[in-house]
């Protein structure tokens, strides 16, 4: 049996504010115990921070720092130049954000931190949509998904446009580790941590975190809902290495997207009448994906 | 030792001598030499802090916070737009208490786009929380950043050294570059009490209920208030270890004179020169502000607060008011100075501000029923 480790001995302690059946704190959590006590965090705003760091506690036993919702990628290569003068070049940088953080409002300071090539392992939480602002779309947010500036309605199937490929944008930056995991499959996410600290220079990680609210998911599906992400091939957990496709997740029995999307409120409309060619499209995306990447 | 430098070289061979230890720039247009200047000594082996090229102004800044708070020593270099690109950030290092230092070199913001010299883009981040000082050549500018160093790392707030683009930036003047030895009389190495240390974690930056933002948002500004005694004793301090006197407020001309000129940066020269040439000598007095935040109140007061007229020139307006600095004069001399004010927008995107424009001003500034007139049309 292996030893059971208590609350408080973790990176990220108990306290907290996070939702029950909340996916980016269980990736926060396995991402914060991976990169161990030798790391600083840099934080975007949004609600890896909001319910980790309400003045005066802190969930955080690792130095972490918030300052604006777009600059953790900044504040990392700042912190990386003391730490560089300061001959510490040994601790690791880690700067975390939302989607919204990294595929919106902070791309411009992520593509610097990149060109810059700073030694960074940049981590972002995938939730698809301002969850933390009460569900708003971002470039994220995947085709058909209802959300508050996206809604669905009589003359809507919610968000039109399709998620934004942060990815081949990380990849056309000749960032030399991108990978994507998810909570739904926790050693593999772990290992991909490990792996993106173990190459030098910028990294990029984007994790699949389902969001109880945003989604309108049972507390209890957050992992289940990941893992059909993966299965139905909607949601493809891959990894590159200096631009070479190096691994991937194999589907191992390919489930129609209907099962993924079921689960999910924030898909509620694409199952009442009218709206087959949409869940049609949905299907085609996953058909999409596991030819791109080989996934079957 | 002295050298004929341009204003931005001068900057640029203090802040080396300082021994600062990361920099970061953008160079937005309007940028100035000082960044280049900076790159250059870095390149050519003169220099040891980690220069960091920023995607925008706005990160420029941010790379500063994460360097700052991880213990080092921090400075950037910005004007004009650049400045207001980093509105959101520069309230926010106030907030998180990081003693960086930046220095602006005042230009007209757009629109209409404009590089030329005027105040506005400062005057615009009066409300954030730092300090901002105010040059009046490129001696006292180079000076001011000796001064900001050491004031920002006792207060822990963040201090802005304005001086005027292209007037200063880009004239050649004669200068007295500190060395690193004297340098290091009057400021000790950074050794901030708090930082981000994987031996002594601690969280930075964290979220602020109802129940403790505002004792936080207090404590910032009677801090900054009480940063004027500090800046003070620190400007004696600094003639003792260099020789040349810094002031929060300085008087120049006739001590009987009922009339006097009140200005900010390198404007003073002109004005001076403009009331050495008037017919009735020692009529006029000029008094220069070096400390817009904290605003010296009762220096001014002590100063000015029984001339009969004072003429407040402003390279900037809040618009549709008046000018930054006639509007903080009149708020600070409410009930207790019977003075009439009378503020002059002047220079506003480069117009040039003339001796005989100054001249007509002063006379104007006697009659004038307006509280605010535009000059130099």
């Amino acid at each position: 049996m292996k030893k059971y480790k208590a609350p408080l001995s973790h990176i990220l302690n108990p306290g907290h504010s996070a939702c029950a059946g909340c996916g980016m704190i269980i990736a926060s959590r396995l991402l914060t115990d991976t990169i161990g006590p030798n790391s600083i965090m840099t934080n975007a705003t949004g609600c890896s921070e909001v319910t980790t760091t309400q003045y005066p506690m802190t969930s955080f036993k690792i130095p972490w720092i918030h300052s604006l919702f777009e600059n953790s990628a900044c504040l990392a290569t700042g912190v990386l130049a003391a730490l560089k003068k300061q001959g510490q070049e040994n601790v690791n940088v880690v700067a975390v954000g939302g989607d919204g953080a990294t595929f919106d409002i902070g791309l411009g300071h992520i593509s610097g931190m990149w060109e810059r090539g700073d030694n960074i392992l940049y981590v972002c939480y995938d939730n698809e949509a301002y969850q933390n602002t009460g569900y708003q779309t971002s470039g994220s947010t995947p085709l058909d998904a209802n959300t508050t500036t996206a809604p669905a309605g009589k003359e809507s199937f919610g968000n039109p446009t399709r998620k934004k490929d942060m990815i081949a944008i990380a990849l056309a930056h000749h960032v030399p580790y991108v990978a994507t995991a998810t909570v739904g499959y926790p050693a593999d996410l772990i290992a991909k941590v490990k792996k993106a600290l173990s190459v030098k220079g910028p990294k990029y990680l984007q994790l699949y975190v389902p969001c109880v609210p945003g989604w309108g998911i049972n507390p209890k599906d957050t992992v289940n809902v990941a893992k059909l992400a993966v299965q139905t091939g909607y949601y493809p957990i891959v990894e590159y290495i200096n631009g070479e496709l190096s691994g991937k997740m194999k589907i191992t029995q390919q489930k129609p997207v209907e099962e993924f999307l079921k689960l999910q409120k924030r898909f509620k409309h694409l199952f009442k009448p009218g709206a087959e060619a949409e869940l049609k499209k949905m299907q085609e995306i996953c058909q999409e994906n596991i030819k791109k990447f080989g996934l079957l | 030792m002295k050298k004929i430098l341009e204003g931005s070289r001068a900057i640029a061979e203090t802040i080396r001598n300082i021994g600062v230890d990361v920099i970061s720039a953008y160079p937005i247009t309007p940028q100035t030499h000082i960044v280049e200047d900076l790159a250059k000594l870095k390149a050519d082996g003169e220099a040891d802090y980690e220069y960091i090229r920023a995607e925008s102004e706005f990160a420029a800044l941010s790379i500063l916070i994460g360097a700052s708070a991880a213990g080092a020593r921090t400075y950037t270099a910005t004007s004009s737009q650049g400045l207001l690109l980093m509105t959101e950030v520069i309230f926010n290092a106030a907030g998180m208490r990081l003693p960086i230092v930046m220095t602006d070199a005042n230009r007209a913001v757009s629109a209409p786009i404009n590089i030329w010299n005027d105040q506005q883009d400062a005057v615009t981040m009066r409300d954030a929380g730092w300090i901002m000082l105010y040059g009046e050549d490129n001696q006292e500018t180079c000076d001011l950043h000796l001064l900001a160093f050491k004031i920002a790392e006792q207060c822990l707030i963040p201090v802005m050294v304005n001086l005027d683009g292209f007037v200063l930036t880009h004239t050649v003047e004669p200068v007295d570059i500190a060395e690193p030895k004297l340098i290091k009389k009057y400021l000790p190495a950074f050794k901030p009490a708090e930082k981000l240390a994987v031996k002594n974690p601690l969280t930075f930056g964290a979220f602020a209920t109802p129940a403790h933002y505002m004792e936080i948002r207090q404590e910032l500004h009677d801090d900054l208030a009480a940063s004027k005694k500090l800046i003070a004793k620190e400007m004696a301090e600094f003639k003792k270890v260099f020789g040349r006197a810094l002031s929060l407020v300085d008087y120049y001309g006739g001590k009987n004179a009922d009339t006097v000129v009140v200005a900010m940066g390198s404007v003073l020269g002109t004005i001076k020169e403009a009331v050495d040439e008037l017919e009735q000598k020692n009529a006029v007095g000029v008094v220069k502000v070096t400390s817009l935040r904290p605003f010296p109140t009762e220096e001014l007061l002590k100063l000015i607060g029984r001339k009969k007229y004072i003429l407040v020139v402003d390279k900037s307006v809040s618009l549709g008011e008046e000018g930054i600095l006639a509007g903080e004069l009149r708020r600070a001399f409410y009930g207790r100075s019977q003075a009439k004010i009378v503020g002059a927008i002047m220079g506003l995107g480069g117009r040039d501000i003339t001796k005989e424009m100054i001249k007509q001003t002063i006379d104007l500034a006697r009659t004038a029923k307006e509280q605010t007139i535009f000059v130099g049309k």
